[in-house]
C-alpha cells in the first residue's frame, strides 16, 4: 500500500497581462502549464525523487503536496487522506504534522529575528503541544548541540542552517518530508554531511522522502525510484539503478550523458541540441521531439502514452 | 539579572551599529542634541523659570524684556527676553515644544499605526484587499500632505461642539496629521511584506497551518520593520514641521496651549517693532529640533541599508 | 597537453588581499601563486569564501573597497598589472582581459540590441567601419552557436534564454580578442543540459584561439570535463594544484581528497558518503597553522602550529606537511 498517490495532477498559472492591457492589446488569456497530467506513488518509507531541469515543475509538485499549492486538476492522497478535501478539519490538522519540508535556500527558511528554539518549535506550538527540552534534543540529533538554542541563524553556516531546517521538519513527528532541493545551495564537502544525516534519520525514525532535485547524481544516491520531469510531464520512471544502468527516454539519455562527471577527465561531450520550449506555448505532442535524435513525425503530432518496458515506465513512441 | 542586563549592554556597544554610529560625528551630534531637546521638553515643569500660562506667575511690568537685560521697572532678568504679557520666552518654549513633540511623537505613532497595518494587510492578502488600501493611498498622495491635514482639521472642527473645541485642538491636530502621513509607511510596509511573503520561512509557516494573522504579526512584522523605522525618524521631524504649519496658519495649536508653531506665529507680528527674540527663539529651536532628527533618520536609513555596507 | 608555461598569458606571485576591519585584518586571499599559459584552462575550485571570486577580482583589478591588494604581484604577458592606475586597469579589461559571470545580466546593457553592444565593443577595439563591425558580431554570433545571427542581432536580452545570453556574453567577451578570459562561476545559473553546451564552447574557443582561461567553479564535475590543470584553494589559500587528472585521480591534500570523496558522483550506489566533518573557518576566526588542520584526519602537532604550509611543502603540488602519498616512492 502506498503511502503518497498522486494521481492525473495538473496546475496552471494564470500569466496573463492585466485585464486592461489584454483588451487593448486584443490578447487571450495566457496560461502557463506547469504541472501536466503527473501520477506516481511513493510507498510508506520509500524515497522517491523528482529529477528535472528548471521549469520542470517540480518544485510546483512539491508545493502541492504539503498543501501550500492547489492542484488545477487531479489528486493528492497522502496515508489517505487529501489534503485540499476541506470537509474533515481533523484530518487535516492530523496531516498538517505528518507532512513536513525542507526548502532549498537554508538563508530564506529560517526566520532571522526568530531564536533557533522557537524556529524549531513552531509546527509544535502552532498545535498547542509540549516543547519543553524538544528544541534541544532536535538540535542533538541533526548533529548541533543543545546550546545553539538560543543562537539566532546568522550565527551559523549554511549546512549548520539546513540542519536547523531539518529539526524543524522533525519537530511534530512526521511522517512524509518533502525536500525540496535540499542541498544544492551547499558546497560539497557539507552536502555530504546533510545527505548522510537525511539517510540516518530515514532509517532511524521511518520517514518516507520525496525528493526534488536537478542533480542526477544526488537523487541516485537517495532515492529508491526516480521519476525524470521534462516541461511539467514525467517523461520516464524506474527503479533507481534501473534508470542509470539502461535509461530508456532519449531526454533522460540525454541528460545522464551530459552531467558532468568527476572521474571521466577531459571527456569531450555530445553538445545536447537546443533548449526547453516555452511552457506558455507548449508544442502538441511530445514535449522533447524537437531535440530529440530518434524522433518522427508522429512525435511532434501525437502525445506519447507511457508504456511499461521491464520495471521502466516511458513516455515516448520509439523507446525499446 | 542585572549581569544579563550589563552583558546586552556591553553586546549592543560592541555591535556594528553602535560602531557605525559612534564613528559619525553627524549622528552623534544630532542624537545628542535631540535627547538634550526631549528631556528639556518631559522635564519643562521642572526646569522653565516660570510657569508662563499662570497669571498669577506673570508681570505684566516685565514685558518686551530684551534678553539678558534687566526689565527697566523691575529688574528682572530673563535669558532669552520677555513677550508682551512678561512671559519669559525661555519657558514657553519649553513648554511649546513639549506640545510639539506630543503632536509630532503621537501623530507619527498613529500614522506608523495605520500605515504598517493597512501595508502588511495589502501586502499579504493581495487582490481586492490590496487594491482598495492602495488606490485610496494613490489618492491621498496626489493631495499636499498639509491641505489634507488642513481639510481633516476642518472637517473635525466643524463636528465638535464650541465648548470643547480648545480642548479637542491638539487631538484633532494629530488625528489630522497622522491620517496625512499614515501612506508612505504603508507602501513600504507593503513593498517589504511582498519580499517577505514569497521567502521560504513564511511558506514554512503557512504548511505547518499558522493563520495568516500569526504569520503577519509573527513572523513578517519583525522583518519589515527597519524601514519603518527610518520613515518613522523623518515624518517625526515632517509632524513637528507640519504641526508647527498649522499652528503658524493659525489652525493648530490654540494661544491657550502654544505649540512652537503658535509662539513663531504670536512672535512675527512684533518682528516689524523691534522685539525680534519673541520670534527668533522658537524659531531657531524648531530649525534645530526638525533639523537634528531629521539628520538622524538619514543616519538611520544609510545605517540599516544593507546594500551601502 | 604541452602548454607552454615559460611564457605564462597570467602569473600570480604570493597574490595576497586584505580588508581591514574593525575586528582586525582579514585576509580573504593569502599568499596564491599560479600560471596560466596560452590555450590552457586552469580550474580554480573551492567553497563559497575560499577566495576563489577574489582572486578573480583582484587580477582585473575590480576589488570593492576597503578589500585591497597588499602584497605579491600579477603579471600579464609579462608585464605587471597590479599597479596599473584604474584608468588604465580599465583600458585593460575588455581588451586584453575578458569577463564571463554567472548572471549573463550583468555584462548585458538590457537597454541595447545585442547587435549594438557587440559592434560599439568591436569598434572600441578594432579600427573597423560600421558595416564591417556588423559582419564580425554576426560571424562572433555565429562562432559562439547562436542559431540565425541575421536575425537575433537586433534582438534585446531579455528576449534571450539564459543559455543564449551566457552565449551572447562570450561572443562579446572574444570579439575584442583577449588573450586571458576569466569565466566566474559561467555555468552555474544553467541548466544540465545547457551547461554541458558552454562548457563545449568555451573548451572550444580557447583551443581554437590559444585564449588562456581562468574558471572559477564550484562544481568539480565542470572542471574535470573543461580544465587542463585544477587549482584547489581553502580558506583564501591554494591547498593543491597541478594537472586535472592526477589531482583527481590522486589528490595529495587531504582537502582535495575529501572533496573529491563526498562527491556522490564518484561513490556510485547508496553507499554512505564519505563526509568532512565541520566546515571551512570564518576568515575572522582562522587558526594558527594551516586552517584545514581541525577537520583533518591526517593533522599532527605542526599543522596545527606557526605558519600556514605552502605549496613548497610538497614540491610546489600541495599545501601540506603530510601530503597523501599513492603508493610511489617519494624521492
Amino acid at each position: 500500500m502506498s503511502y503518497v498517490t498522486v494521481k492525473d495532477l495538473s496546475r496552471r498559472f494564470d500569466v496573463s497581462k492585466p485585464w486592461l492591457n489584454r483588451v487593448i492589446e486584443r490578447r487571450k488569456k495566457a496560461f502557463l502549464t506547469a504541472v501536466d497530467d503527473v501520477s506516481f506513488e511513493i510507498p510508506e518509507k520509500g524515497v522517491y525523487g523528482l529529477v528535472g531541469e528548471s521549469g520542470s515543475g517540480k518544485s510546483t509538485i512539491g508545493r502541492m503536496l504539503v498543501g501550500l499549492l492547489p492542484p488545477s486538476e487531479g489528486s493528492v492522497q497522502i496515508g489517505g487522506i487529501d489534503p485540499f478535501d476541506q470537509h474533515d478539519p481533523d484530518a487535516q490538522a492530523h496531516l498538517r504534522s505528518d507532512v513536513q519540508m525542507i526548502f532549498q535556500d537554508p538563508y530564506a527558511s529560517l526566520n532571522p529575528r526568530w531564536r533557533v528554539r522557537d524556529i524549531i518549535v513552531e509546527p509544535v506550538v502552532a498545535r498547542g503541544g509540549e516543547t519543553r527540552g524538544l528544541a534541544e534534543q532536535l538540535l542533538e540529533q541533526v548533529g548541533l548541540s543543545a546550546e545553539d538554542a538560543a543562537k539566532f541563524p546568522h550565527e551559523f553556516s549554511g549546512g549548520q542552517r539546513q540542519r536547523i531546517c531539518i529539526a524543524r521538519a522533525l519537530s511534530s513527528r512526521p511522517k512524509l518530508i518533502v525536500c525540496d532541493e535540499p542541498t544544492s545551495a551547499l558546497d560539497v564537502s557539507v552536502q555530504a554531511q546533510v545527505l548522510n544525516l537525511m539517510s540516518d534519520l530515514r532509517e532511524e525514525l521511518g520517514l518516507t522522502y520525496l525528493f526534488i532535485s536537478h542533480d542526477l547524481t544526488v537523487v541516485r544516491h537517495m532515492c529508491d525510484r526516480i521519476g525524470v520531469l521534462y516541461l511539467g510531464r514525467i517523461v520516464e520512471e524506474a527503479d533507481s539503478e534501473q534508470l542509470f544502468a539502461a535509461p530508456k527516454h532519449p531526454y533522460t539519455q540525454m541528460l545522464l550523458e551530459v552531467a558532468p562527471r568527476i572521474d571521466e577527465i577531459g571527456r569531450e561531450v555530445p553538445e545536447p541540441v537546443g533548449e526547453i520550449p516555452d511552457p506558455i506555448n507548449r508544442p502538441p505532442g511530445c514535449a522533447y521531439a524537437q531535440r530529440c535524435p530518434i524522433a518522427q513525425p508522429i512525435c511532434s503530432s501525437q502525445r506519447p502514452e507511457f508504456r511499461k518496458l521491464g520495471g521502466t515506465s516511458v513516455a515516448c513512441h520509439f523507446a525499446d | 539579572m542585572s549581569t544579563s542586563i550589563g552583558l546586552r549592554l556591553r553586546n549592543a556597544l560592541d555591535s556594528d551599529f553602535a560602531y557605525l554610529f559612534l564613528r559619525s560625528p553627524v549622528a552623534v551630534l544630532s542624537a545628542f542634541v535631540v535627547i538634550v531637546l526631549v528631556l528639556a521638553a518631559i522635564f519643562a515643569p521642572l526646569i522653565s523659570p516660570q510657569d508662563p500660562f499662570n497669571p498669577i506667575e506673570l508681570n505684566l511690568m516685565n514685558g518686551f524684556t530684551p534678553p539678558g537685560t534687566p526689565n527697566a521697572f523691575t529688574g528682572e532678568s530673563f535669558w532669552l527676553g520677555t513677550d508682551d504679557q512678561g512671559r519669559d520666552v525661555f519657558s514657553t518654549i519649553l513648554h511649546g515644544m513639549r506640545i510639539s513633540l506630543f503632536v509630532g511623537v503621537s501623530a507619527v505613532s498613529f500614522a506608523l499605526l495605520l500605515g504598517v497595518t493597512l501595508g502588511l494587510l495589502a501586502g499579504y492578502v493581495g487582490g481586492w484587499t490590496d487594491t482598495i488600501i492602495m488606490r485610496v493611498a494613490d489618492v491621498q498622495l496626489t493631495f499636499p500632505a498639509i491641505l489634507v491635514a488642513m481639510l481633516i482639521f476642518g472637517i473635525a472642527k466643524g463636528i465638535t461642539p464650541v465648548e470643547y473645541r480648545d480642548q479637542m485642538a491638539i487631538w484633532v491636530l494629530i488625528l489630522a496629521i497622522g491620517l496625512s502621513d499614515w501612506v508612505q509607511f504603508a507602501r513600504v510596509v507593503r513593498g517589504a511584506t511582498l519580499v517577505e511573503k514569497g521567502r521560504e520561512y513564511v511558506q514554512a509557516a503557512q504548511l505547518i497551518g499558522r493563520r495568516p494573522g500569526a504569520i503577519m504579526l509573527r513572523h513578517i512584522l519583525p522583518n519589515v520593520l527597519s524601514p519603518v523605522l527610518v520613515i518613522a525618524t523623518i515624518s517625526l521631524a515632517l509632524a513637528i514641521i507640519a504641526e508647527a504649519t498649522l499652528s503658524f496658519l493659525g489652525v493648530g495649536a490654540p494661544p491657550t496651549q502654544p505649540s512652537l508653531g503658535t509662539l513663531i506665529r504670536i512672535g512675527q507680528g512684533f518682528l516689524f517693532s523691534g522685539e525680534w527674540w519673541i520670534l527668533l527663539f522658537p524659531s531657531l529651536t524648531l530649525l534645530a529640533l526638525a533639523l537634528s532628527v531629521n539628520l538622524l533618520g538619514d543616519w538611520l536609513r544609510d545605517a540599516l541599508n544593507p546594500r551601502l555596507k | 597537453m604541452g602548454h607552454d608555461l615559460a611564457n605564462p598569458v597570467l602569473s600570480l606571485r604570493d597574490l595576497t588581499v586584505e580588508i581591514k576591519t574593525r575586528r582586525g585584518l582579514l585576509k580573504p586571499v593569502d599568499g596564491v601563486s599560479f600560471d596560466i599559459a596560452p590555450g590552457e584552462i586552469l580550474g580554480i575550485v573551492g567553497e563559497s569564501g575560499a577566495g576563489k571570486s577574489m582572486t578573480g577580482n583582484a587580477v582585473i583589478g575590480l576589488l570593492d573597497p576597503p578589500a585591497r591588494i597588499a602584497g605579491g604581484e600579477v603579471r600579464l604577458a609579462g608585464q605587471r598589472i597590479d599597479t596599473l592606475s584604474s584608468e588604465e586597469m580599465r583600458r585593460l579589461r575588455g581588451k586584453q582581459i575578458g569577463m564571463i559571470f554567472q548572471d549573463p545580466l550583468t555584462s548585458l546593457n538590457p537597454l541595447l540590441r545585442i547587435g549594438d553592444q557587440l559592434t560599439e565593443t568591436i569598434r572600441t577595439h578594432l579600427d573597423l567601419g560600421a558595416n564591417a563591425a556588423r559582419e564580425r558580431a554576426i560571424a562572433a554570433l555565429d562562432e559562439v552557436g547562436i542559431p540565425a545571427a541575421e536575425e537575433r542581432i537586433n534582438s534585446y536580452p531579455h528576449e534571450f534564454s539564459g543559455g543564449m545570453r551566457q552565449r551572447a556574453v562570450i561572443a562579446l567577451t572574444l570579439c575584442a580578442e583577449p588573450s586571458l578570459v576569466i569565466a566566474d562561476e559561467p555555468t552555474t545559473a544553467l541548466d544540465v543540459s545547457v551547461q554541458a553546451q558552454i562548457i563545449a564552447l568555451l573548451k572550444r574557443l580557447c583551443r581554437q584561439r590559444g585564449v588562456a582561461v581562468m574558471l572559477i567553479t564550484h562544481d568539480i564535475g565542470v572542471i574535470a570535463e573543461a580544465a587542463d590543470r585544477i587549482a584547489v584553494m581553502y580558506a583564501g589559500r591554494m591547498a593543491e594544484i597541478g594537472d586535472v587528472a592526477e589531482v583527481l585521480r590522486r589528490p595529495r591534500h587531504p582537502y582535495a581528497d575529501g572533496l573529491l570523496s563526498s562527491t556522490p558522483a564518484a561513490s556510485a550506489g547508496q553507499a554512505r558518503l564519505r563526509q568532512i566533518p565541520g566546515a571551512m573557518p570564518r576568515l575572522t576566526a582562522l587558526p594558527e597553522g594551516c586552517a584545514f588542520a581541525a577537520r583533518c584526519e591526517r593533522a599532527q602537532d605542526r599543522c596545527r602550529q606557526g605558519a600556514a604550509p605552502r605549496l613548497e611543502a610538497d614540491n610546489g603540488r600541495t599545501a601540506c606537511w603530510f601530503p597523501i602519498q599513492h603508493g610511489e616512492v617519494e624521492a
